[in-house]
């Protein structure tokens, strides 16, 4: 235990604003995670391999001269046709059916595309690197790499474009009418294998979006999707479906918790530490619901 | 009923022809002494997996082409079996076992990473067959009393203590603040205890030791510790990744600290990924081609830095010449022993006592060699910005004045 943190108020604002900055990367892979479970009810344990190859993308722009801040964009068009093709190839077969047999499906797609990966691109750990320098606060005592304030920002616009699109425009309505009662939508005109292609390709696009900034921010490996999988999964969990402040929030407050874990417990429980607050909210949620149902009796 | 004869003559074909080539892949057949190897050519292992091949199969022509092994008068030429263990050690395991038993080969030769090293080596033990390796570096490889386990590189605790001594010898023999960030693998983890050693041996004092989970790439957290307690020393060890994002956030964090001082550096290509950032950076390396030790096939480091990059396209990663160096050690040992039985060989091997290009060769009672000590080399960049390794420790090899300590960034 060390409670470094406390001693030294610039060390909490540093961790606060660190872990902020990162859990709104994490909430970004979290919505889509959150849009596609809600909507076709599979959770997509590729969705780390997506954000990884997102990744990619960005990388070989940044080897072949342009700036991997495009990544943003190029990224998520490439990667929702690279979405759409995994539906029709494998995910409409499979969205009817019981959730394990989806998990089981995109397990299977997770190590198809890490295998693939890892032949196209090679085993080295990679990264893209953008120059933009560092934002220094408070007398330079919290130090902030522009990289993550980019990305930050990118993250919220897209997931604001994201909330507009889907309250405005017509396959919003539609995603959103499919999400809520699929058997109703498809009775009053929507066409809901459309409407599952689409969904799984924002999600993919969004995955894009994720792993582009991530090989600007961190490092990429063709292997290391899976906590990135993780991550959003928790964060959903908490949060429950369609519900995109809850997303950000829990995102956000994840992204806080970690920082705060590994200064205090040590780096190697970062990790630990957040199955353990998953597993204590989810005791809690189970126990709130119990009280709840003695009252209805 | 035509379609199932058809099904039949074709499985008995491949029985038969299977047979046969099993036959064939007996330890020494008519000129060649065949070695067994299972490589990484899949997986996350793939880039050094394939350098250790690259490694193996350029010392193989070599000797080949240089007249061979001598034994019993008669001269031999090398062949490897290749398998692919896919970078998982349950699979080296089970390909080491069918080697041996189904393969027949009496003599290995070792894979790439401590890890699946350390698969292989109770198979090996077993079966009395001698292994000699080049990629497992990890100390507990060699606590374990192998007897026919032997490893050309130096192991994991002495990769970075030497930069802990540097750093002493620069504080004019005091012992200095060292802040540690280690992988949680075998691997980083004996170098932590090697730091440790060093620090206790000099009368340092460790102020910051951080373990970093295997699925991390962030380090942010460490390194503002570190802006905090100002330590003399930065010791980073988490393999190619670690390497990457330390710089990374280092220089975007623009944590000041006198020394910094890595492994995977040459694996991570920091200076190319990473440019003037990585400058200063101290790696510790077992090989260097600047290196002045000699032997008769690769005459010396620069001379096999030239070949094996006219042969494969790129400059060899240590990786590669350790590699090399095994087949060395075993032309040396068959040669000695005279013979092709197992346990002389094994005791020829356990004699070695030569010099390679690689450096010299000595097996210590555990197999690891005790003669070569590891080389530092520090990133150094021109106005260019364009980067190269010069080796700065041991003074021994240096080529280039150790630049300490490190400028801050304000002042790059």
């Amino acid at each position: 235990m060390d409670f470094m943190v406390f001693q030294y108020p610039m060390i909490s604002v540093q961790a606060c604003l660190d872990g902020i900055l990162l859990g709104i990367l994490f909430a970004l892979i979290a919505y889509g995670m959150a849009l596609q479970w809600g909507v076709m009810n599979i959770i997509n344990i590729a969705q780390g391999d997506l954000v990884i190859l997102g990744g990619y993308i960005a990388y070989f722009m940044y080897l072949y001269g342009i700036h991997p801040a495009w990544g943003v964009i190029v990224s998520p068009i490439i990667m929702f046709f690279v979405g759409i093709a995994i539906y029709k190839l494998v995910i409409n077969k499979v969205v009817d059916r019981d959730l394990f047999i989806s998990i089981l499906a995109t397990f299977g797609i997770s190590i198809l595309f890490m295998q693939l990966m890892n032949f196209a691109f090679g085993a080295d750990v990679v990264l893209a690197n953008s120059g933009y320098g560092t934002t220094m606060l408070f007398n330079s005592n919290v130090v902030l790499p522009n990289s993550k304030i980019f990305s930050a920002f990118i993250s919220i616009l897209f997931a604001i474009c994201l909330v507009i699109y889907m309250k405005k425009s017509k396959l919003g309505r539609a995603i959103r009418a499919t999400a809520q009662n699929a058997r109703a939508a498809k009775i009053l005109g929507v066409d809901t294998e459309k409407v599952y292609a689409a969904t799984f390709g924002i999600n993919a696009a969004l995955c894009g979006v994720a792993g582009a900034l991530i090989s600007i921010t961190f490092t990429i490996h063709p292997y290391m999707g899976l906590p990135y999988t993780i991550r959003s999964f928790m964060i959903v969990i908490v949060a429950g479906l369609g519900n995109l402040p809850g997303v950000a929030m829990s995102g956000m407050g994840l992204g806080v918790f970690e920082e705060f874990a590994d200064y205090i417990l040590g780096t190697e429980f970062r990790i630990g530490s957040v199955f353990l607050l998953l597993v204590l909210i989810l005791v809690y949620r189970r126990f709130k619901l119990s009280r709840k149902r003695e009252y209805l009796k | 009923m035509k379609i199932n004869k058809m099904i039949i003559s074709f499985i008995s074909a491949a029985v038969i022809l299977l047979s046969t080539s099993v036959a064939s892949f007996a330890k020494v057949v008519g000129d060649k002494i065949i070695l067994g190897a299972a490589i990484s050519l899949t997986g996350k292992y793939s880039s050094n997996g394939v350098h250790t091949q690259n490694g193996y199969n350029m010392a193989v022509d070599r000797i080949n082409s240089m007249g061979g092994v001598k034994v019993g008068g008669k001269t031999y030429k090398f062949d490897i079996i290749y398998y692919d263990d896919e970078s998982n050690p349950k699979r080296a395991a089970q390909l080491a076992e069918r080697l041996i038993s189904q393969d027949g080969v009496e003599f290995m030769l070792g894979p790439y990473s401590s890890g699946l090293t350390k698969a292989i080596a109770p198979v090996t033990e077993k079966y009395g067959v001698p292994m000699v390796e080049a990629n497992g570096a990890s100390r507990s490889l060699f606590t374990k009393g192998y007897k026919y386990l032997f490893a050309v590189l130096a192991p994991a605790n002495l990769y970075l203590d030497v930069a802990i001594d540097l750093a002493v010898e620069k504080n004019n023999g005091k012992g200095v603040t060292v802040a540690m960030a280690f992988e949680q693998d075998a691997f980083s983890q004996d170098v932590r205890l090697g730091v440790l050693d060093a620090i206790k041996r000099t009368g340092s004092k460790k102020v910051i030791d951080d373990k970093l989970p295997k699925e991390l790439n962030d380090m942010a957290a460490t390194l503002v510790k570190v802006k905090q307690m100002k330590p003399d020393v930065l010791v980073v060890s988490g393999h190619t990744k670690g390497a990457l994002t330390a710089i990374r956030q280092i220089s975007e964090m623009k944590v000041d600290v006198p020394m910094l001082a890595m492994t995977h550096c040459d694996a991570a290509k920091l200076s190319k990924q990473h440019g003037k950032n990585s400058q200063y950076a101290l790696c510790a390396s077992q090989w260097h081609k600047t290196l002045t030790y000699k032997d008769d096939f690769f005459k010396d480091g620069m001379t096999y830095d030239a070949d094996f990059t006219k042969e494969f396209g790129y400059a060899p990663p240590y990786q590669a010449a350790e590699s090399s160096a095994a087949l060395l050690v075993f032309k040396d040992a068959f040669e000695r022993a005279n013979s092709f039985d197992q346990k002389k060989v094994r005791d020829a091997l356990a004699a070695t006592n030569m010099q390679t290009f690689y450096g010299n060769i000595k097996f210590a009672e555990g197999g690891q060699n005790v003669d070569k000590p590891m080389v530092l080399f520090q990133v150094m960049c021109d106005d260019g910005g364009k980067c190269e390794n010069k080796v700065v420790a041991p003074t021994k090899w240096a080529s280039a004045k150790l630049i300490h300590p490190i400028p801050s960034w304000s002042k790059r």
